[in-house]
């Protein structure tokens, strides 16, 4: 190091408008000055994707509040801005929940735990173990309002949940990382949360036999909720060590008579991958919990991590090809089909991208990396082609100056 | 009347060269242009339009599918793409100077993958083609549409089709995992497969439901359920529909969501009677139908809740079915209840707007009032547990003036649908029919960007057009912006 003085850039000017019209005022200013802006809700997931090049930031944190809870009606509409520690509690307090599980990205990336707003989860489309069974975030969004760049207010979607009225533009921004549009409003599906839940645990099987194990569970009638598996190196992360071996991890839920039931029977069904043990109520809670947030990489450090999709049955074919090659850690989720990956060293993106299309493709998101590895390696699944110029065009009409977020998917969106 | 995209009279100028090269294309039968064998074609389940297309073709291969497009693209010709053709809502309806690019010979199942729960399959499966594939093993494919045993799953795409069961499955855009599509230009592109969620924007989120305006499906993977183990459901009659709304309301509130929550009124109870004898009650209202699925201790459990709940809501007839017979009666009626409404009337419009669960009673009242209004009859099943209702209207196209009468008081129920907070169509499509109501429902601000999607996949309007938007603009002119340099400099802002 030389002695040299580090000057921090001053902290940009940040936009905080209160009102859905500040919002929308806020975006035209910035068309008008030719402006990009970086949206953020609490920030918690900003240093995900490629790095931007923005002048502004527009906060939409100001822009809170629920504004419509019907709870017989399963139906939940907030500001994008509403925090969503507060959503879940107003939830809880009527027995219900986004059953899609939003994960909490903020340990991992070394940020405070509990952070991130609604109009954050949608545009990141945060799910967790229950996604396999319930569907994403997309999956329970309802409706949307969002500001273009363009500077236009556009209301889609409705409040009910059998809508095809139109294009389902609301599905269509999850996940779009705050590149096609400044959400100010979401309408979410809520659902009743379950009474009781019990995790099915088998010991010591290798990833190959858990992942069998787990294909029969989810091809079984038991409605298995969550599927996961531990390896042997992850397995002292969770639940204070209090796992001994490797373990696939099973979770089910609903009304105590039926848990209890298709316990049973799913405990004969995994018998001859041996004997099943059970988690039952906070330590279940307890262990899906550390699975969402990646627990076992949540270690202070900036190894890189990918959160990796594939066909549920070659998870651990990948993993197992990567071994060979790179030092790496991994553990699974959805069934086999999210593979969560920490690397030695370097990201591998080339090597991992290539073993994910021989094994019949999937994506892979560079989660957490150093900044310059997010500029010089694509983040985000790079797309072929016609593909890459469809999302390109389609930038192009939400935000024809790239204003919003620009290039934080990629160089042209 | 309705108002269709002005004919090209260029395209039909030209269409013995049309044809000649799209046999090029697609040799031996697959080209269709003689107005006999094209009268099969002129109409889908809307059967109050028709029009025969320019020419019809049934490519067999995606290469096909892309160098029909790609030729249609580089001439600036009209393709109207058709499934099964049991559309309600009038989104197969051709166009006299567009081709109709049809896709049932695109009817094999691919690849059935039991450990991924995947199945791949062509567009013109059947929606039950699917399940019949694998339910020897005890799995099915969870959207149900009344029209499962003929509708295909490229039109199941199209539609974002739902169902009786997905209140508690979900509609297709929550159970297909990924397509292989063809754009206008020819280009063949692949998105999602047997892996969650989307690697970029989320294209299937925009493709299902997007009535065939944004490209062709060729290929369709979905996920498949396994079977519950059990089914049981209850027939509960009540007095009133206020009590029979109550009862859904509560049922939902106590945290149960069932397979699927019907609801009849007294018109369609009788018709559905009379057809099919079910043993309905005659002395009721409201008629709800609740079904349980799920493992047997969970069924029988949740079964003595929702007895209660009915009895608490004024119950006046109350029967839980006792064998897979009974239950099978029990949804008898309500399966057939479109065609017993056709038994008593000559002509029927079925509607299908999504209101909140809770404005039911409200809606059933002003539709009473409408119904006095246009004077004409109407019956009403509903999906309580999502809000989704089918309004039957019943008239009878010879007498004049009624289709006009018919077609107003649809409109009319659909209005009252958004004004309480629902939508103009719950699952079957804007296509024609609903498509000058929009703005009912969206601004212009809204519709435009609606419009933008589309222009980022077909600029020049060729796939589809006069579906869905009442007017498609011109995306050159759309793509202008009206905001002045300097005249918004964030007065009310707060900067920190």
């Amino acid at each position: 190091m030389s002695d040299q003085t580090v000057i921090e850039p001053a902290p940009s000017a940040m936009l905080r408008p209160t009102t859905e019209d500040g919002v929308r005022d806020a975006v035209a200013w910035a068309i008008s000055e030719r402006a990009p802006l970086e949206i953020v809700g609490h920030g918690s997931r900003r240093a995900i994707g490629r790095p931007m090049q923005t002048a502004e930031t527009l906060s939409l944190a100001d822009l809170s509040g629920v504004t419509l809870y019907e709870p017989e009606e399963l139906v939940l509409s907030a500001r994008a801005g509403t925090p969503l520690a507060d959503l879940s509690t107003l939830l809880a307090e009527r027995g219900q929940q986004f059953q899609f599980e939003p994960m909490d990205y903020g340990p991992l990336l070394a940020e405070p735990p509990g952070v991130g707003t609604l109009g954050g989860m949608a545009a990141s489309n945060l799910s967790g173990p229950r996604r396999l069974k319930a569907g994403a975030a997309r999956d329970h969004v309802l409706g949307m309002r969002f500001v273009t760049g363009r500077g236009d207010i556009v209301k889609a979607g409705g409040r009910v949940v059998k809508n095809v009225t139109g294009y389902d533009l609301s599905k269509g921004l999850c996940g779009s990382w705050g590149t096609l549009g400044a959400m100010t409003e979401v309408t979410m599906k809520v659902m009743p949360r379950p009474e009781t839940e019990a995790t099915l645990v088998l010991s010591g099987l290798d990833d190959g036999e858990a992942t069998e194990a787990m294909a029969v569970a989810m091809g079984s009638s038991a409605e298995v909720a969550s599927a996961a598996h531990l390896p042997e190196s992850v397995k002292g992360r969770f639940l204070d060590k209090a796992l001994a071996a490797s373990s696939t991890v099973l979770r089910l839920e609903g009304f105590a008579p039926s848990v209890e039931y298709r316990f049973s029977r799913l405990a004969a069904l995994l018998k001859p991958f041996g004997p099943a043990e059970r988690l039952d109520g906070d330590e279940s809670q307890r262990l899906w919990r550390e699975i969402r947030d990646v627990e076992p990489f949540c270690d202070g450090t900036a190894r890189p991590v990918w959160r990796v999709a594939v066909a549920p049955s070659v998870g651990h074919q990948l993993v197992g090809a990567l071994r060979l090659r790179v030092g790496v850690d991994a553990f699974y989720d959805w069934q086999g089909g999210l593979v969560w990956l920490r690397m030695e060293a370097e990201p591998g993106a080339e090597l991992l991208r290539a073993t994910i299309r021989a094994l019949g493709g999937g994506h892979a998101t560079l989660i957490r990396a150093s900044r310059e590895d997010r500029a010089s390696i694509p983040v985000f699944e790079p797309q072929p082609a016609p593909l890459a110029a469809l999302a390109g065009r389609l930038k192009a009409q939400f935000d024809p100056h790239g204003i919003l977020n620009p290039g934080r998917m990629a160089s042209t969106y | 009347m309705l108002k269709m995209p002005e004919q090209d009279s260029g395209v039909v100028a030209r269409r013995a060269t049309i044809v000649s090269d799209l046999r090029d294309i697609v040799p031996g039968e697959g080209v269709v242009d003689t107005l006999n064998e094209m009268r099969a074609f002129e109409t889908d389940a809307l059967t109050a339009y028709r029009q025969m297309p320019l020419v019809v073709v049934l490519p067999e291969t995606v290469d096909q599918v892309s160098r029909v497009l790609a030729y249609c693209h580089k001439y600036g010709i009209r393709v109207v793409p058709r499934g099964a053709g049991t559309s309600l809502s009038g989104g197969a309806l051709p166009l006299g100077d567009a081709v109709l690019l049809v896709m049932s010979r695109f009817n094999q199942v691919l690849e059935i993958d039991y450990p991924n729960r995947a199945v791949v399959v062509q567009p013109g499966v059947t929606n039950l083609g699917i399940t019949h594939a694998v339910q020897e093993e005890g799995f099915y494919y969870a959207p149900d549409p009344s029209s499962q045993i003929a509708c295909s799953i490229g039109g199941n795409i199209a539609e974002n089709s739902g169902g009786v069961h997905s209140l508690k499955y979900g509609l297709t855009t929550n159970n297909v995992l990924g397509l292989e599509m063809v754009l206008i230009d020819g280009d063949v592109v692949r998105i999602g497969g047997k892996h969650l969620d989307s690697e970029g924007y989320d294209l299937l989120a925009l493709m299902t439901g997007s009535e065939g305006l944004l490209g062709v499906v060729t290929e369709v993977t979905v996920r498949i359920l396994q079977k519950p183990e059990t089914a049981r459901a209850v027939l509960v009659g009540f007095p009133t529909s206020e009590e029979a709304g109550q009862c859904v309301a509560d049922i939902i509130a106590a945290g149960i969501i069932p397979g699927g929550m019907e609801m009849m009124d007294r018109p369609a109870i009788h018709a559905a009677e009379d057809f099919v004898h079910a043993d309905y009650p005659l002395d009721v209202e409201a008629l709800l139908i609740v079904e349980l699925d799920g493992p047997e201790a969970e069924v029988d459990h949740l079964l003595a809740e929702v007895e209660a709940m009915a009895s608490r809501n004024g119950a006046s007839t109350l029967r839980v079915s006792q064998s897979e017979a009974e239950r099978a009666t029990f949804w008898a009626g309500r399966k057939a209840a479109f065609p017993a409404v056709g038994r008593i009337s000559p002509d029927y419009f079925c509607m299908d707007g999504t209101i909140p669960r809770k404005e039911l009673p409200r809606v059933l009242a002003g539709m009473r009032e409408l119904s006095e209004k246009h004077g004409l009859r109407v019956a009403n099943v509903f999906h309580a547990g999502d809000g989704n209702l089918h309004p039957l209207i019943l008239y009878d196209a010879n007498k004049p003036g009624e289709l006009a009468a018919a077609e107003a008081f649809g409109a009319d129920i659909l209005r009252l649908c958004v004004a309480v907070g629902g939508v103009l169509t719950g699952e079957h499509g804007v296509g024609v029919e609903k498509r000058d109501l929009m703005p009912e429902m969206f601004n212009e601000d809204d519709l435009d960007q609606q419009m933008r999607v589309k222009c980022a996949f077909d600029e020049k309007h060729l796939l589809n057009p006069g579906k869905v938007f009442p007017q498609l603009k011109n995306c050159a002119e759309m793509g202008r912006m009206h905001i002045h340099r300097g005249q918004l400099p964030f007065p009310d802002i707060p900067r920190f």
